[in-house]
């Protein structure tokens, strides 16, 4: 395919708002779990929560979407000048010609959780205050984040459960090359809620500690929350990072479950590598998806060993955000972005002792090296797989 | 964008058994009769995975099924969008209203059934088909975003897609904000290039003029009241087997302008 900038980022996680506290965070292997305290939930659980969120106001003329989901959104929009760039391109390009593609797994449905409590004793009927379009419904994100930054371009979300941000880099290039528009804004964003708490509670897949990806001792995933943008422009400056491949597959194999020998992962991988148009070898660092769940760790690493063998360094930074579910795919995409700008690989935080089964090269420690190219894998429920490769075009 | 071709069609929709139902109807050749939504048990399914699916699944898997048989493709290596406003609504409300009580342990299967990108699982568990697939959702705008979507990729890859529009109704008390008057599958083969399968060549542009819609008030209705019905303009091309171009409602300030040309 053919490369594409990513003009301007921004992220924001449990470890801070913006790049910045977030560089300085993956660096020092730092992680940002916590024990859960999130609303009414009493779960035996850490997560990843955002400082702040519930502080947050949105612009009046927005008001009809306030819901935590799209709080999330604004306040990763103001961060590091992101909003400012995204409006001088629509300024240079027009706002009908930048798309909005954003991918979230539960959107505002803490909203209707809420709102469920509030029903009528007598008729069921809920509150009049629930506004579901612009709250609930999974399109909301995408439809705010259009409107706070004044763009009049496609729009929709992607919702492939903890695939879908990863996915969204692949629909703008679709969108661009096909010239129906001339730039994207990208990006995911999950807020936690109770349906995903108790969801995956129900499944026995949350680790009572913080999750501790590729450790021997790994029980199940913690559950984040985040937000992550990118502007992605067909340009050609030198040595700029730039979405260089996506890859995408399904398992056809089990709802919930990966498939135990990661083929559907793998296809992903090698679909994303030959869109790049580059061998296993030139793949400098891997983020992994690793969940610290006992499946998915075994799958991903014979996926990935089956196609980079066992020397090239990889990590999850979900020991450090959580599963931030739909804005993983986008948060570890900008991640990506810090390793090629900043030249590190991020140590994996809170594993101790590896699992001697899986046979990746695993980071324990961050690594302060040249980073030229990076894969970055996002799976989730549905059988879903999307790898993307980011490096400098 | 470049022209591509449209294959296969299938249709599930109230008053509308099939596609040969809704051909007639929307060629004019005969009224339109309003019928509750008739949706076929998805055999296609493992017993397992049948008994586990509510109507937003069945109804997607009977679009997509529909689609391929009409231009006979296996599913095998056929790329799918799904597109939805808000996939299956009853496992939803059944988790909100469970974990507004006192006892919170949701069921595992409603909470996997819960992602927006259940059918796609279930299509991609009962067809074997590994190729790409994603899952879309843009509110009212949620069938033109599923077109665009399938359009730009069947461009990329240089092979057909399969595109699923549906949609089923919440139960109370989500209905009464959000009703969809009731369940609706449309099943569309894009290919990039005409070929022997080929019903028409399609070609898209965004624009701005305004949306067409039916002079006939039940239809008119139905494209209203069902986010995926919105397409019904573009099959009344197909039905009517012309030359000729239709305005797709899309989002705010934006329309979809599909021109439809079809293969003799």
């Amino acid at each position: 395919m053919r490369p594409l900038q990513l003009t301007h980022t921004t992220l924001t996680s449990c470890l801070g708002r913006g790049l910045d506290a977030n560089l300085a965070a993956l660096r020092l292997r730092a992680s940002g779990l916590a024990p859960c305290r999130f609303e009414t939930a009493v779960l035996d659980t850490c997560v990843g929560e955002v400082a702040g969120v519930d502080e947050v106001r949105l612009a009046p003329a927005l008001g009809a979407y306030d819901c935590r989901n799209n709080r999330l959104a604004a306040l990763a929009l103001a961060q590091d000048g992101y909003a400012d760039a995204v409006r001088a391109a629509a300024a240079r390009l027009g706002a009908r010609r930048i798309g909005v593609f954003l991918g979230t797994s539960t959107s505002g449905i803490l909203q209707t959780e809420l709102a469920y409590r509030r029903r009528n004793a007598a008729s069921g009927a809920l509150p009049a205050d629930f506004d579901y379009q612009h709250t609930h419904n999974t399109g909301s994100v995408s439809d705010f984040v259009r409107r706070s930054l004044g763009l009049a371009g496609p729009t929709w979300t992607v919702s492939t459960a903890c695939s879908s941000s990863a996915k969204v880099f692949g629909t703008a290039a679709r969108m661009i090359e096909a010239g129906l528009i001339d730039a994207a804004v990208v990006g995911g964003v999950d807020s936690l809620c109770l349906t995903t708490l108790y969801g995956f509670n129900s499944l026995e897949l949350l680790s009572h500690g913080p999750c501790r990806p590729y450790d021997e001792a790994r029980t199940g995933l913690s559950i984040g929350e985040g937000a992550a943008f990118a502007l992605l422009e067909p340009r050609a400056d030198q040595d700029a990072i730039a979405l260089l491949g996506v890859g995408e597959s399904s398992d056809a194999h089990h709802m919930s479950a990966p498939h135990p020998e990661g083929l559907g992962a793998r296809m992903a991988i090698e679909a994303a590598l030959a869109a790049a148009g580059l061998e296993a070898a030139q793949i400098d660092y891997i983020n992994l998806h690793g969940t610290a769940t006992p499946s998915n760790d075994a799958a991903e690493d014979k996926a990935v060993t089956g196609v980079f063998g066992t020397d090239t360094p990889c990590s999850s930074t979900k020991g450090a955000t959580g599963h931030t579910l739909g804005a993983a795919g986008a948060l570890e995409a900008v991640i990506a972005v810090l390793a090629l700008r900043h030249g590190f690989m991020p140590g994996g935080a809170n594993t101790q002792r590896l699992d001697p089964a899986l046979r990746a090269h695993y980071l324990l420690e961050t690594r302060a090296a040249p980073v030229r190219r990076v894969l970055s894998n996002s799976f989730g429920f549905g059988g879903t797989n999307c790898s993307l490769v980011l490096g400098r075009a | 964008m470049t022209p591509l071709a449209l294959e296969g069609v299938a249709l599930i929709g109230p008053g509308f058994p099939d596609w040969a139902a809704a051909r007639a109807v929307l060629a004019g050749e005969v009224p339109y009769a309003a019928a509750p939504a008739a949706v076929p048990v998805p055999l296609m399914l493992p017993p397992n995975e049948r008994r586990r699916s509510g109507l937003a699944i069945k109804v997607a898997l009977a679009a997509g099924a529909g689609a391929l048989a009409a231009c006979g493709r296996g599913a095998a290596g056929v790329a799918t969008v799904f597109t939805s406003s808000s996939a299956d609504g009853d496992t939803c409300h059944a988790i909100c209203a469970q974990l507004a009580g006192s006892d919170r342990l949701i069921s595992p299967t409603r909470f996997h059934n819960s992602v927006h990108n259940a059918p796609a699982g279930y299509w991609s568990i009962a067809t074997r088909s590994m190729a790409p697939s994603t899952s879309v959702c843009a509110y009212d705008a949620s069938f033109g975003a599923g077109l665009l979507e399938a359009a730009a990729l069947a461009r990329a890859r240089s092979e057909a897609v399969l595109l699923i529009a549906y949609d089923a109704p919440y139960p109370e008390p989500l209905h009464a904000k959000r009703p969809l008057a009731d369940a609706f599958g449309v099943g569309m083969v894009l290919a990039p290039a005409r070929s022997a399968h080929s019903l028409a060549e399609l070609t898209l542009e965004l624009g701005t003029r305004t949306p067409s819609t039916f002079a006939e008030l039940p239809l008119e209705k139905l494209r209203q009241g069902i986010p995926a019905a919105r397409c019904l303009p573009l099959l009344g091309l197909v039905a009517r087997g012309a030359r000729g171009a239709a305005v797709l409602e899309f989002q705010e300030g934006l329309t979809l302008e599909a021109t439809l040309t079809p293969c003799s």
